[in-house]
């Protein structure tokens, strides 16, 4: 295949596989806690993060990882001082990301013109050292997900019946704050900060549509999220579009196709009844 | 003579200034089957809270002589009902403490989910989502999650409130059943004193602050 002939397009795939199933994995405990814009609030403070990494001269995602994961355990306190507000936790955080992150581009220019690839996403613009540090925090993420899925599975269904469980709720919720954290940072090589919260919900929407069991629908969602990102880096390749749009439509044309093939479907049986 | 499991001394709860709960005494034995009535605002919730130590008394003390206790709460029904869960699923949860490293169930854990089923007479909706049950069967469900973990006392608030006729009659079967075969200590606020009259050994009554128990010489 020419594809596979490109070192950087056999990178962008590896990373693409390891990014989808800790999005789509990490992406259903989100939507199932009605955390969806959680992705949408770190996603934007990891621009500062990387924006902060460009001015200074570190790695941008090592810089983007530390900011986030302290902005996600800001949300995880804020939360819980605002309990009847919680979405306002996320604007807060939100708007401190973004009014840093525009502050750092204004004021160095120079350093920071390569910020639109962490936008969008980018396929030619994936290292070596990306591969390697996204194969190994990837894989962590998932076992951690393996190791916590029942706590993880009790927090999401019923928080309070959780701690009479014997489960430390709070130590938890922390813990899953890092691995949301770390999930978006991996994820915006390819598909971008704009659009890293998408992969994260569209999938997971997709396999509630289907899903008979929470086993079923994190199986499906890791499908979906597969084949987004494999199918979106391949068009992207091709149509020489940003990795991050191509996934996100191809998630959101698959949603589509459920939703409507379910609704032909029902109106089928309802005329046959 | 029956062990005590729960033993309540001079307790006092006052909440913004104002005294809920005052000279609270009492004590519970094994296998009893003990309901805590009143009026709204009277304190039962509270004193259930400190009872399972969710809130902390501002005077005196209670002593647990039980190893293992569950605790039904009042919001437990208030889960969004479009959650991808089935029974089997939900259950296993609560068996999280006895599983190994990664989580598994295994054939034990299978056998002891369905034992509880089927003493909630929910063994054949095992593979049903659970949003998809009505209101007594998922309520049965969450007193079957509790079992899992074989409590000595169950603690509840308020189960029956939201339930149909038919639901509130085999919720209470199952109580019994719990009471008299398993010998599960079981203590249950409620509003419904009529039906505490007639099945509970014992009723502890809160009124302005202050309790009176009452005492039934039902055979336990």
């Amino acid at each position: 295949m020419d594809i596979l002939q490109y070192d950087f397009m056999r990178r962008a795939l590896i990373i693409g596989i390891i990014v989808s199933l800790n999005c789509s994995t990490i992406g259903l405990f989100l939507v199932l806690r009605r955390f969806s814009m959680v992705g949408d609030t770190i996603s934007h403070v990891a621009l500062a993060g990387v924006a902060l990494g460009m001015v200074t001269g570190i790695y941008p995602i090592y810089s983007a990882v530390v900011v986030s994961i302290i902005a996600s355990i800001g949300i995880e306190k804020l939360r819980k001082s605002y309990k009847e507000y919680s979405e306002l936790a996320l604007s807060i955080v939100l708007a401190a990301g973004i009014g840093i992150a525009s502050l750092l581009i204004s004021l160095d220019q120079a350093n920071t013109n390569g910020i639109m690839s962490y936008l969008f996403g980018s396929i030619a613009l994936v290292t070596k050292q990306d591969l390697v540090m996204i194969s190994i925090i990837g894989s962590l993420i998932l076992l951690m997900v393996i190791f916590f899925y029942r706590a993880l599975f009790y927090i999401t269904f019923d928080e309070e019946s959780a701690k009479y469980a014997g489960i430390s709720v709070n130590r938890v919720n922390i813990f899953f704050s890092i691995l949301i954290a770390l999930t978006i940072t991996l994820s915006m090589r390819i598909v971008g900060i704009l659009l890293v919260s998408s992969l994260m919900v569209l999938p997971v929407a997709t396999s509630l549509q289907v899903a008979k069991s929470f086993k079923g629908a994190l199986i499906y969602s890791n499908i979906f999220g597969l084949f987004a990102v494999v199918s979106g880096l391949v068009v992207s390749f091709y149509l020489d579009v940003a990795p991050g749009g191509s996934i996100v439509m191809i998630s959101l044309l698959m949603l589509m196709l459920v939703i409507s093939s379910k609704w032909i479907y029902g109106k089928t049986i309802t005329k046959r009844i | 003579m029956h062990k005590i499991v729960l033993e309540v001394k001079n307790l006092a709860f006052t909440y913004e200034k104002k005294c809920v709960l005052k000279d609270i005494n009492f004590t519970i034995e094994d296998g009893e089957y003990v309901g805590i009535i009143g009026e709204n605002g009277s304190g039962k919730s509270t004193l259930l809270n400190i009872l399972i130590g969710n809130l902390k008394p501002m005077h005196g003390t209670v002593n647990i002589y039980a190893e293992k206790i569950g605790y039904l709460s009042q919001q437990v029904r208030n889960f969004n009902k479009k959650f991808p869960a089935t029974v089997e699923e939900i259950i296993a949860a609560n068996l999280y403490s006895e599983m190994g490293l990664f989580k598994i169930l295994n054939k034990e854990h299978k056998k002891k989910i369905d034992y509880v089923l089927d003493l909630v007479n929910m063994k054949e909706y095992k593979s049903r989502l659970i949003g998809n049950l009505s209101g007594g069967q998922q309520q049965r469900v969450f007193v079957a999650r509790l079992l899992v973990n074989d409590p000595e006392i169950i603690f509840m608030d308020e189960p029956i409130v939201g339930l149909d006729e038919d639901s509130i009659r085999s919720f209470y079967d199952i109580m019994d059943k719990l009471n008299s075969e398993l010998g599960i200590t079981i203590i249950m606020v409620t509003h419904d004193t009529m039906t505490m009259g007639k099945k509970a050994h014992k009723i502890i009554s809160l009124q302005d602050t202050e309790m009176k128990m009452h005492t039934h010489n039902l055979q336990k």
